[in-house]
């Protein structure tokens, strides 16, 4: 199990690179995470496979000195027991290199936490708020396009839209520009999430929180809300298309014509639940 | 020893019939009546997640909106369902952390075993230690009646996680099923917290001459640091669900935003319950595959004060990182490096006890009996638990992996495989003891075989399916991650048959009914109760054993 578990790191990494279809969503049978489209996603799966290499090995050891347990120190093999009950050094050596591991993985490890958290200069921002059970959007710098972003029913798929997956209005960011997110939550906590952005943010009532991305390829990604808000916690996916400036300029136009029209209870909701801040 | 029994013939009445067991004030037949509740409340709960399991095995919703239209009788039943399967997953959540792995490890095994191995005659407290398990039942049974009272409108059962994060917990769910759990939870949390209390006494005031605090079995240790947990934790939990409660139904406004309050608050105040608590069912494993491992290496076990101080450590470094549970909460930065750092000391000290058990079993003359088995399997599964908790207590990897599968992988390695492994473990050392009967080897052999086979298979490709991105507590899920989810529920089916195979093997050894003798395991087995009779007398050390 445990050389499995280190095989599948070498494996899955690239499964996972091998197909364009595979980005924004997982493949069958995928073992590992998935596929990076922002250089943060890139470095945090480094240091999984980091991470990977070194509980990967730890297992392997300590199942090899099972093993040898196993065939060595049986009852048959050894009928008579040593009698040690204490090694100075190798406590010590168990102590310490344990500290020594931790040390090795903590400096990666504080150093992509505060690039995750520390938030950049921001492009522009989307403000995020959780629903039960739909997202709504805001674009406030660009002339508050506000929209609702809700599950495509099962009946209702068109062709190669996704079961579980596709929304009717998706989150349309230019390619190579920071996003800023602020998210809310307007009844219950819900989660924000695109594995392949490596972003997840709780969307609290009351509270405002931040996180950002910057996607370095186009295409279409998926996450799925990831803080359970009651029965259809399942059902209110996240999608989020990455498209070129020019095209992204395009849709502004054409979102601020289309979601000018109507809008929803939502909206308004949400607007004074900002005002009253 | 064999003349106790005699003795205290002349001063007491053994009860019999339901006063034995409903007015018992004894610390072995408390016990067992804490083992016998675990087993039962363990089948409930494995039969929840059954139930899960067949759901998930394949993509879409087949079985829960079955249950609701068939058996509860729903006018909406894919609806009813989706609901269904959150009451559920809290209902398996909460039968398995309060009712089944802490009364099998800490009522169960603590109140048999505590004092024969310090030596008392029984707990400090008799009258408490009933009361303690009597409102055990009862707050399963609210539990379960919350299952069936309104709770989100339109639905029955309360479907907050076990977790019961508000707003979900309050305005998400109006009905009374919610007040219900949040009492079994007050009656489960004040047994413990009296359960803690008559341990915390019992080691302290009533070990016998000579076994001074640094000679106790390590057993006796990992109580005496779980009882610690508890009486610091509950409380915390308490109070968090008691403001949860008047938030709900008496107009504060605690977590409650609109009044001023905050939602992470309760986070807080529940993890830093929630963490200990994940050591309060790990510890009493540790100290009972500590026990198993060196009687059957036929050696002392390596490095006591470290194994003893490793426990005391993990226990105080466990309430000064319950944050890592909540690194998607949006807290400072500065605050989530401090508990990535602080998570991470834990595996210090624990790496000190596996590698100490290693070397207990290394140049030993090792017999890997029923008990044995399960001790080796503890060790492997833990660890595998262990450093994916290593993974998770790094913020910068849990951004991935946070509220997905991988969380799921890892708990249930160290707490649905390592906790359930020591209960095992536990189960088959003392089986001869408690019942005087000596269990099936074959058939103990084949229950450690199936359950290897079937946790690993139910549980470790969930690892993979966290990687991928799928979420934890989902009813449904995309089409691609339908082959996992297939593998794991045929794991989950192998693993129910067999615990019937563990049911069959305790039927057939109390129809058989071969005598164990008091120590079935050798030399040694060293600690005080294999100086007694199996199953030991009624009262015993009226005569205090003096320790050298």
């Amino acid at each position: 199990m445990a050389v499995f578990f280190a095989i599948s790191g070498l494996f899955s990494t690239s499964l996972a690179l091998a197909g364009e279809n595979d980005y924004g969503i997982a493949s069958e049978w995928q073992m590992d995470t998935q596929a990076p489209a922002t250089d943060l996603m890139a470095n945090m799966i480094s240091f999984h496979n980091l991470l990977l290499w070194i509980i990967g090995l730890v297992v392997l050891f300590v199942t090899i000195l099972l093993l040898i347990i196993i065939f060595k120190y049986n009852a048959k093999a050894n009928p008579v027991p040593a009698k040690f009950t204490h090694n100075t050094f190798i406590e010590i050596v168990w102590t310490v290199l344990p500290i020594m591991i931790l040390v090795v993985i903590a400096i990666p490890s504080f150093d992509l936490l505060y690039k995750q958290r520390v938030i950049p200069e921001p492009d522009f921002t989307i403000k995020v708020t959780g629903n039960q059970w739909y997202w709504s959007y805001e674009y406030p710098d660009h002339d508050d396009i506000a929209f609702d972003s809700v599950l495509i029913p099962e009946d209702e798929l068109q062709e190669g839209q996704l079961r579980l997956l596709s929304v009717d209005n998706e989150v349309i960011v230019p390619v190579n520009k920071t996003v800023r997110l602020i998210v809310t939550g307007a009844d219950v906590i819900h989660a924000w999430t695109i594995p392949s952005f490596g972003v997840k943010i709780d969307t609290i009532p009351g509270r405002l929180n931040e996180a950002w991305f910057k996607a370095n390829r186009e295409g279409i990604y998926y996450g799925q809300c990831s803080e359970l808000c009651g029965k259809d916690h399942a059902f209110m996916p996240i999608a989020v298309r990455v498209v070129s400036d020019e095209e992204f300029a395009k849709w502004v136009e054409e979102a601020k014509v289309k979601f000018a029209s109507a809008p929803s209870i939502q909206q308004i909701k949400v607007a004074s639940f900002s005002a009253a801040e | 020893m064999a003349t106790d029994t005699a003795h205290d013939d002349h001063a007491h009445h053994t009860p019999t019939g339901w006063r034995r067991w409903l007015l018992s004030t004894n610390h072995k037949d408390i016990g067992t009546l804490y083992l016998v509740f675990a087993i039962f409340a363990g089948f409930v709960g494995g039969a929840v997640s059954m139930g899960m399991r067949i759901e998930l095995a394949e993509p879409g919703m087949q079985f829960f909106p079955w249950i609701a239209e068939y058996i509860a009788g729903a006018d909406d039943p894919v609806n009813a369902g989706k609901h269904l399967f959150n009451v559920f997953t809290t209902a398996h959540g909460l039968i398995m952390v309060f009712f089944m792995v802490m009364p099998a490890l800490i009522g169960g095994f603590g109140n048999w075993f505590v004092p024969l191995m310090i030596g008392a005659p029984d707990m400090a407290f008799p009258r408490m230690n009933n009361i303690s398990f009597w409102m055990v039942p009862p707050a399963m049974l609210l539990l379960v009646i919350s299952m069936f009272m309104d709770g989100p409108s339109g639905f029955t059962g309360t479907g907050g996680g076990w977790t019961i994060y508000p707003p979900l917990s309050t305005s998400g769910q109006p009905g009374p099923a919610m007040d219900f759990a949040i009492f079994a939870l007050h009656m489960a949390g004040a047994a413990s917290i009296l359960g803690a209390i008559n341990i915390i006494t019992t080691i302290f005031n009533m070990r016998a001459p000579g076994m001074t605090i640094h000679k106790m079995p390590l057993f006796v240790w990992s109580m005496l640091v779980t009882a610690f947990l508890l009486l610091l934790s509950m409380p915390v939990l308490a109070g968090a669900i008691t403001m949860l409660l008047t938030d709900r139904n008496f107009g504060t406004a605690f977590f409650d935003p609109s009044g001023g309050g905050d939602p992470i608050l309760f986070q807080h105040l529940f993890w830093f319950f929630g963490h200990p608590e994940v050591y309060i069912m790990i510890l009493p494993a540790f100290g009972i595959v500590s026990q198993v491992v060196a009687t059957f290496s036929k050696k002392a076990v390596f490095g006591y004060m470290a194994m003893a101080y490793a426990m005391s450590a993990i226990g105080f470094v466990g309430f000064v990182v319950w944050a890592h549970h909540m690194y998607t909460v949006g807290m400072d930065v500065d605050t989530q490096a401090y508990f990535v750092f602080a998570t991470m000391v834990i595996a210090v000290p624990t790496g000190v006890k596996i590698f100490s058990w290693i070397a207990t079993m290394w140049g030993g003359s090792v017999e890997f009996k029923v008990p044995m088995l399960w001790a080796v399997g503890f060790i492997f599964v833990f660890t595998v638990g262990g450093v994916t908790g290593v993974v998770l207590a790094n913020a910068a990897a849990d951004r991935i992996m946070h509220d997905t599968y991988y969380v799921v992988a890892h708990f249930h390695y160290v707490l649905s495989l390592g906790a359930v492994f020591g209960i095992f473990c536990g189960w088959y050392y003392w089986f001869p003891k408690m019942s005087g009967y000596m269990y099936s080897e074959a058939i103990g052999r084949i229950h450690f075989i199936v359950t290897m086979i079937g946790v690993n298979l139910l549980f470790f490709p969930q690892h993979f399916l966290g990687l991928a991105g799928m979420p934890r507590r989902y009813v449904d899920y995309p089409d691609v991650y339908a082959g996992w989810n297939m593998v794991s529920s045929i794991g989950a089916y192998i693993s129910y048959g067999a615990a019937l195979i563990f049911i069959f093997g305790v039927w057939k050894a109390f129809r058989d009914k071969v005598p164990a003798g008091n120590n079935p395991w050798g030399e040694y087995a060293d600690t005080l109760e294999w100086t007694l009779s199996s199953p030991p007398p009624f009262h015993q050390f009226s005569t205090l054993p003096k320790i050298k």
